[in-house]
């Protein structure tokens, strides 16, 4: 692209803006529809326990109740990745937790659904409630699911590229770190909602808060055993998701076939307790971190241990394990690197993907040890993080394929902006500063089922009413894709984005696209938008050019008009030249499609972590710590973020701050914690807090000042250069603020969130003497498995793996 | 959405009216005046009142007199009593309380009695249906076990009103009306230490208004600890009156600590003050004596052991306040904004 931007780069209201703030957007939960029903769903109120009996006569004779479903009319497990097919839509003879769903009542009004659930009696055998990892681990017995490792064991991973042992052995220190990192949950504003509808065909409808209408579509036919040309899923905006509607629910599938059984529309609108059951967010992580460094801090070698309490389903759990691991070493150059990973069974609602997705706790660990490098080395730690950040256009040790990177700047201008140099270790008792950088994929490179058609396909419509409509299947979940989608297709045929129509998001009329998660729509679909909109710009220039007698190279769009770019006062308006074109080419549409490039990794495993490029952050944190109380405050947070190239900056840094926002709620307070009743008197296991008011995010009055910078260095696989920007800005602000409150008073809160009853234990220990750290104390024993060892690319490696590690876990005596 | 289950409604005109529905109805009536915490309770089936008796349409209910001291209807909104001229100047421990309840949007519908009448919470207990049939429920609700204290034969939740102690400490009084006729009681003699049971109010009776004695010679301060800048209860509040001689030497003090206990409650803390001056020392040693007095435990947000350590420290900020020290940067890391 030689030519200046008409659209893209420029601050600009975004296309959905005024519906969003007028309240006209149609979120599921307004899809309103003649003789609709409505169902609610009962839950079991026990964590782990085997279905004796149900007895839905009574509530089934309540007036105005329709249909009572349970499990025996799901016979199909469903799961979104083909490899966990191990939910039910209602559990047909077991639960596995507090929350999990057990039968359906479909009424005229939420009302009587709600009140004729009162009236199902289900008679349940209570199991041994399993509450943790470490309890999972020494209780292998009873299984929470008959799959997995072994036990209560999920999955287990491990890889080692080069021999970590001899690197850290050849290190001049060798820090080993075991942090903490406490779950938490999505928190959007808009609970989940559906409606499904038969048509007089009787071919489904799904309306749905889902952030991939396109998985929906498959896992939703499969569970229903329809054909999926019957079956159309179209995602309504979300009000947010965060990860957390990504999954093919248990309510998508009742609705839809209480819709099939009944021919009546029917509806479901989750409560938020209920959002809390549904969860699949941040898994807890216990991890163990050993680096070796040299002694002017070059990196020599890394082992990352993590152990993942999984909850109750496996969901993307396998997804998350690998990206435990993964992305450590696409920030900072580590030469050698062994990951082991573990993913736990408990009686608790599954874990998942969160923004950020399995990153966030590693990147926690490895930027809070960095810390602790530095200081014991007498380094800036900005300036041991310049001196190791890796090389653009590089391989890593685990065979990622690295394009641009501006990590350097953005540690450049974090360091300015917050006057890093003379506030750093120089800032009086109680107030620091703590700086932390992250990375992030720009898109997952394979998708989730196996196949090698594209990732994202885009359609256009113009015709001689001017009008340009784009379909695509990305979602709108509120991070402004819709807006990328139209500043894309405006920019390349130079029209207004306001004058451009997105449908997006639905299976029936869309091209696929696999929708809202890894950060990966802007890449994907701008690339495939760029494709469709080329090809129609192409067209549009051949008619033009003739009428202006010229070569169609010399055609140019800008502003809603088509020119000669040699002489531009010979101009015609955009609709005028689709005229000709319509004219000389018949009806106008175009197609454009999207497939990742191929990583260079061809080990088993190789396929979690590659991605068309790579984001990175940089961000410091101030905070003021209150010596007596430990009471923490986050004045004010800078931070920078390397995103390609900001198609729209007023979007980009609104995704940034709400990183922020996210990032210091999940520092300082949030999490999905439960509590265990005295085994001796009962087996409960409840979520402690399942409401808004109690599970504790930052209010307005708790946010600080963000100073926002964007670092503009456009990738070459990247739509307009364009990276992500919706969860890499995340990454770095809890480790942020663990080193600012460390930089503050001088102790370690190596687990988050980082509380103030924490600090002030931690400053206790320091008055006594002892180490002023509070975190976890060790780390279990964990049956990992023999690593596939994959030799590093600068070791010889061709990216594949030099042996065939047993399946079976070294340590079997440590289940026995 | 959670629904309310079904309930008779009046709405009476007055308060005699009112005190008659009660009385008829029997204890399956209650009061509802913002209904800000009444509807959420009802929703989660805590309280299934058969029948509610509307306060918003009594006119008497929102007088307020100055003479010697402020009355102050029951019925104000809390954002009515944060407007109140003479609240702010002359009792500054409780407009800071009631400027810092909940959010902006339930002040405006919350009011002082229904603060003052707050039921006591606890975090097996506010919860809906469901959840707790999931712990087979507890002592205050459809259950056997308290599950804070396994061996409590009595309910501990907390009191969560931030209104009450700062009235405590200014030595307010409460006027209660039934049909039997009208008594008035001290602050401190409206409630009970029973999570259950924790109003001498009996069901008959409608709290109408607040007395406020003079403020001469007093000045007062309320400190309230939650995680966030809006809408949580308070997990500790801190309310003082300090009556000094000119000469700076403590006549009187009233120290109260909410969100501690199942009551609000007036502390010895105030009396080791009186003859001294508000020395750093003197301070110190009344907010150890507070602190041994909060007994918090394990049925609200953060750590009960941190909050039980930092009590001392908030008491200070208080007193230090009415001893006229430059508090303003502690309020906003406290209270995440300016008041
Ligand atoms: C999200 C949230 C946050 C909150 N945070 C706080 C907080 O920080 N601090 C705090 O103190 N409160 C808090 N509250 C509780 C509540 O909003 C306030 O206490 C409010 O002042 C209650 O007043 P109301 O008029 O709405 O009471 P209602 O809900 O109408 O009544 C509450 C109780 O008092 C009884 N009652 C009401 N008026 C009278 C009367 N005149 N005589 C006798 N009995 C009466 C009712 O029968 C009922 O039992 C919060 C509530 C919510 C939902
Ligand atoms: S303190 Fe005990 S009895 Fe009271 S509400 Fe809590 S758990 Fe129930």
């Amino acid at each position: 692209m030689t030519k200046r931007f008409d659209v893209i780069g420029k601050p600009r209201r975004r296309v959905d803006g005024r519906a969003k703030v007028t309240g006209l957007t149609r979120f599921a939960d307004d899809v309103v529809l003649p003789r609709m029903l409505h169902c609610k769903l009962l839950r079991s109120p026990h964590p782990h326990a085997t279905i004796e009996s149900i007895d839905v006569s009574r509530a089934q004779a309540r007036p105005g109740v329709h249909l009572v479903l349970t499990g025996k009319d799901f016979p199909v497990t469903f799961g979104i990745l083909p490899v966990t097919q191990d939910e039910y839509p209602l559990a047909p003879e077991r639960v596995r937790y507090v929350g999990d769903p057990v039968a359906a009542v479909v009424a005229r009004d939420e009302q009587t659904a709600f009140e004729a659930l009162g009236f199902i009696e289900v008679e349940y055998r209570p199991l041994k409630t399993i509450s943790d990892p470490e309890e999972a681990l020494a209780t292998p017995e009873p299984r929470i699911h008959s799959y997995g490792e072994q036990g209560n064991i999920h999955r287990l991973q491990a890889f080692e590229f080069g021999d970590v042992n001899e690197a850290l052995a050849k290190a001049d220190h060798v820090f080993e770190d075991v942090f903490f990192y406490q779950g938490n949950t999505h928190l959007p504003i808009e609970q989940h909602a559906s409606v499904a509808a038969v048509d007089g065909e009787g071919k489904l409808t799904l309306w749905s808060s889902t952030q991939v209408p396109h998985y929906i579509h498959r896992a939703l036919a499969n569970a229903l055993q329809i054909p999926p040309a019957h079956v159309r899923v179209i995602a309504c905006p979300n009000g947010g998701g965060f990860g957390g509607k990504c999954d093919l629910h248990n309510h998508e599938i009742v609705v839809s076939k209480a819709a099939i059984l009944l021919g009546r529309p029917v509806k479901i609108c989750l409560t938020r307790e209920e959002v809390f059951y549904m969860h699949r967010g941040r898994h807890p992580v216990l991890m163990k971190m050993r680096t070796g460094v040299t002694k002017d801090g070059k990196i020599t070698g890394m082992h990352t241990q993590t152990l993942l309490d999984g909850g109750a389903y496996g969901g993307y759990g396998a997804a998350s394990t690998f990206y435990t691991g993964v992305l450590q070493t696409v920030a900072y150059h580590i030469p050698r690197y062994k990951f082991d990973a573990c993913r736990i069974f408990t009686n608790k609602p599954p874990c998942g993907p969160k923004r950020g997705h399995g990153t966030p706790q590693p990147r926690f660990g490895q930027e809070v040890q960095l810390d602790k490098i530095a200081e014991k080395l007498e380094i800036d730690p900005a300036e041991l993080r310049l001196s190791i950040v890796a090389k653009p256009d590089s391989l890593t040790a685990n065979w990622l394929k690295i394009g641009t990177i501006g990590l350097a700047e953005c540690i450049r201008k974090v360091v300015a902006s917050s006057d890093w140099k003379n506030r750093f270790r120089k800032l009086p008792e109680g107030r620091g500063v703590g700086l932390a950088c992250g990375a992030y994929l720009c898109g997952a490179g394979l998708p989730i089922y196996w196949n090698k058609m594209p990732q994202s396909g885009v359609q256009l419509l113009i015709d001689r009413s001017g009008q340009v409509t784009v379909f695509c299947g990305a979602t709108e979940i509120g991070q402004g894709s819709d807006d990328v989608l139209a500043a894309i297709v405006a920019e390349v045929l130079g029209v207004d984005p306001y004058d451009v129509r997105c449908v997006t998001g639905d299976t029936g009329l869309t091209p696929v696209d696999l929708g809202s998660y890894s950060s990966r729509v802007t890449v994907m679909m701008g690339n495939a938008a760029i494709q469709a909109a080329e090809l129609l710009r192409d067209l549009i220039a051949r008619a033009a050019a003739e009428h202006m007698e010229t070569v169609p190279e010399n055609v140019g769009f800008a502003l809603g008009r088509v020119f000669r770019a040699d002489d531009p006062g010979k101009l015609m308006s955009f609709r005028e030249a689709i005229v000709l074109a319509e004219e000389k080419f018949g009806t106008l549409g175009s197609v454009g499609s999207y497939s990742p490039p191929r990583s260079p990794g061809r080990y088993k495993g190789a396929g979690v972590g590659p991605s068309p490029a790579y984001s990175y952050t940089a961000c410091v944190v101030e905070a003021e710590v209150d010596r007596k109380t430990g009471w923490i405050t986050v004045p004010k947070v800078w931070i920078a973020h390397d995103i390609g190239r900001a198609v729209n900056p007023v979007s980009a840094r609104g995704q940034v701050e709400g990183s922020v926002y996210m990032g210091l709620g999940e520092a300082l307070m949030e999490e999905q914690v439960f509590r265990r009743l005295p085994p001796k008197l009962s087996n409960a296991l409840v979520h402690k807090i399942p409401s808004l008011l109690e599970y504790k995010s930052l209010t307005s009055l708790d946010m600080p000042e963000v100073f926002t910078e964007l670092v503009e260095d456009p990738d070459p696989n990247c739509p307009f250069g364009a990276k992500e920007v919706g969860q890499g800005p995340l990454l770095p602000v809890m480790p942020a603020v663990a080193n600012a409150v460390y930089d503050a008073i001088g102790v370690r809160i190596d687990e988050l969130p980082i509380t103030p009853d924490k600090v002030l234990a931690a400053l206790e220990k320091k008055a006594k003497g002892e180490t002023p750290r509070v975190g976890p104390e060790s780390f279990p024993d964990v049956p990992y498995p023999e690593p596939m060892l994959v030799p590093p690319p600068w070791e010889g490696g061709d990216g594949n793996s030099v042996n065939t590690p047993r399946r079976r876990p070294l340590k079997k005596e440590a289940l026995a | 959405m959670m629904r309310l289950p079904w309930f008779e409604f009046h709405s009476p005109r007055s308060i005699s009216e009112a005190a008659k529905i009660l009385a008829a109805e029997g204890p399956q009536a209650m009061l509802i005046a913002g209904g800000t915490d009444l509807l959420p309770n009802m929703k989660r089936r805590h309280q299934t009142p058969a029948t509610l008796v509307s306060l918003r349409q009594i006119e008497a209910l929102k007088k307020a007199a100055n003479g010697s001291g402020v009355t102050l209807g029951a019925a104000f909104t809390l954002n009515e009593i944060v407007a109140n001229a003479a609240v702010r100047e002359q009792y500054a421990g409780l407009w800071q309380a009631a400027a810092q309840v909940a959010t902006v949007h339930l002040r405006n519908m919350g009011t002082l009695g229904g603060n003052l009448c707050l039921d006591t919470r606890c975090n097996y207990y506010n919860q809906n249906y469901e959840w707790r049939k999931a712990i087979d429920f507890c002592l205050k609700k459809d259950g056997e076990i308290c599950w804070v204290a396994t061996a409590s034969k009595r309910c501990v939740a907390a009191s969560s009103t931030d209104t009450a102690p700062a009235l405590m400490s200014l030595g307010a009084t409460a006027r209660l009306v039934s049909t039997q006729g009208e008594r008035d009681v001290a602050l401190a003699d409206l409630y009970k230490n029973d999570g259950i049971d924790y109003l001498t109010r009996r069901p008959d009776e409608i709290l109408t208004e607040v007395k406020l004695p003079a403020p001469e010679g007093w000045r007062s301060s309320y400190w309230k600890l939650r995680r966030r800048g809006a809408f949580d209860f308070p997990v500790l509040g801190v309310a003082a009156a300090v009556r000094t001689a000119s000469d700076g030497t403590v006549e009187d003090a009233r120290i109260a600590l909410g969100a501690v206990s199942s009551r609000p409650f007036l502390t010895k803390g105030g009396e080791l003050l009186i003859g001294k001056k508000l020395s750093d020392d003197a301070i110190a040693e009344a907010g150890a004596k507070v602190a041994s007095a909060a007994k918090p435990m394990d049925n609200t947000d953060l750590d009960l052991y941190w909050r039980k350590a930092v009590a001392a420290e908030f008491v200070g900020y208080a007193l230090r306040e009415i001893r006229g020290d430059d508090m303003s940067a502690t309020r906003v890391r406290i209270a995440r904004h300016a008041l």
